[in-house]
């Protein structure tokens, strides 16, 4: 009897935008947590004095930093829609099929939107 | 901790194949997930060769044919062939359903049918649902009452009263939602699940049940009811067209507006 086998569940089931949506939220989530290390990190150089933020200065403003920037800004832009469409399911409102269907497009949309305004805004102060 | 990976005794291998009738007008295959509980074996897939046009529309139809025409120990639950009795669930392209709800027309190319998810599986299509049906009765579905009943009548509801429950008492308990749940994968011994929860409101909700208070309370835990992240897969698979997740929204409401 214990040697039953499981059933598969992730390897079968159908990527649907239920379960995409919910996943992107959770890596975005979990990718902004690990991000605030670098705001950990710059705090402790402003703390440690001139020559301290001087390096750190440097080494925030490198490429590979600015890259890691713009992902965190995709990160934080979806995080923040996907939040307000939770926020908004918790009132109980929007939680039919077809209203679930066309919030996650409308949630695409917007992050998107979102993310090429803040990274226009950033690159503007760069460069 | 959440297992993403299936155990070694659980991975399908190939199978067999059977072809398709050579004169098939409509050839269509179904890949179907074989275990045999006497082989010692792992699970495996099985490919079979259908005439569509030789054939009933549904499924379930094909699921049948095959049984009878080319391997008989083809092994699924089946009953009403109509969507009320829940028995022929299964994940059908990916999806929860019905196999007798869903046609054949309506699934492209090859058909892959496996067993609800993330269950133990006693043979074929066919997974134990023990702890699910454990879960249901842990909310207890029926009426609970202190007062006595009306001597000369039935406790009586209103119109409006009994069309709150009209769409939850609806549910089949076919667990399509309930396995469906990522949440429900890997905490299914400790969440309720789904289709427990929608079970739980429909009594909570119902205007003669008096253990409301004590309904909610049990509820009010970590797991049974807060493992749910409205991830919509449940609502996405109810083959009834019911909404589990708008269900679990509101008791979660209940409990926040009790508490002011």
């Amino acid at each position: 009897m214990s040697n039953r086998p499981l059933s598969p569940h992730l390897s079968v089931y159908a990527f649907g935008y239920t379960m995409t949506t919910s996943i992107l939220n959770r890596f975005t989530g979990v990718g902004l947590s690990v991000g605030l290390v670098l705001l950990v990190y710059w705090l402790t150089a402003v703390a440690a004095g001139p020559i301290h933020y001087a390096r750190a200065s440097r080494c925030l403003s490198s490429l590979p930093a600015r890259l890691l920037y713009a992902a965190l800004v995709v990160a934080f832009c979806y995080h923040l829609v996907a939040g307000v469409r939770h926020l908004v399911w918790d009132t109980g409102r929007g939680m039919e099929r077809p209203q679930a269907r066309r919030s996650a497009w409308i949630m695409g949309i917007v992050s998107v939107a979102l993310m090429l305004l803040l990274g226009a805004l950033l690159w503007g102060k760069w460069s | 901790m959440a297992e993403f990976l299936l155990p070694p005794n659980s991975r399908p291998r190939p199978g067999v194949t059977h072809a398709a009738p050579a004169a098939a007008r409509e050839p269509r295959s179904l890949r179907i997930y074989r275990f045999n509980p006497d082989s010692g074996e792992n699970p495996r897939l099985d490919t079979f060769g259908l005439d569509a046009a030789a054939c009933g529309p549904m499924v379930l139809d094909a699921l049948i044919q095959i049984k009878s025409t080319v391997d008989s120990t083809l092994t699924f639950r089946r009953s009403c062939r109509e969507g009320i009795c829940g028995s022929c669930a299964m994940n059908i392209n990916g999806v929860n359903r019905l196999a007798c709800t869903t046609a054949l027309s309506e699934l492209r190319g090859d058909i892959r049918i496996y067993p609800l998810p993330h269950l133990p599986v006693v043979k074929d299509l066919v997974p134990d649902l023990t702890t699910f049906y454990a879960q249901y009765a842990s909310v207890k579905p029926w009426l609970q009452t202190r007062t006595p009943a009306p001597p000369d009548r039935e406790r009586l509801q209103s119109k409006q009263e009994q069309e709150r429950i009209d769409r939850p008492a609806a549910c089949i308990l076919c667990a399509c939602c309930s396995t469906s749940c990522p949440s429900y994968w890997w905490n299914g011994e400790r969440y309720l699940g789904p289709a427990a929860l929608l079970a739980a409101y429909r009594w909570i909700i119902d205007s003669r049940d008096e253990a409301t208070g004590e309904r909610l309370d049990d509820l009010e835990d970590p797991f049974k009811l807060y493992r749910c992240h409205t991830i919509m897969n449940c609502t996405e698979a109810c083959p009834k067209d019911l909404n589990p997740a708008r269900v679990i929204a509101e008791i979660k409401k209940m409990l926040v507006e009790r508490r002011s």
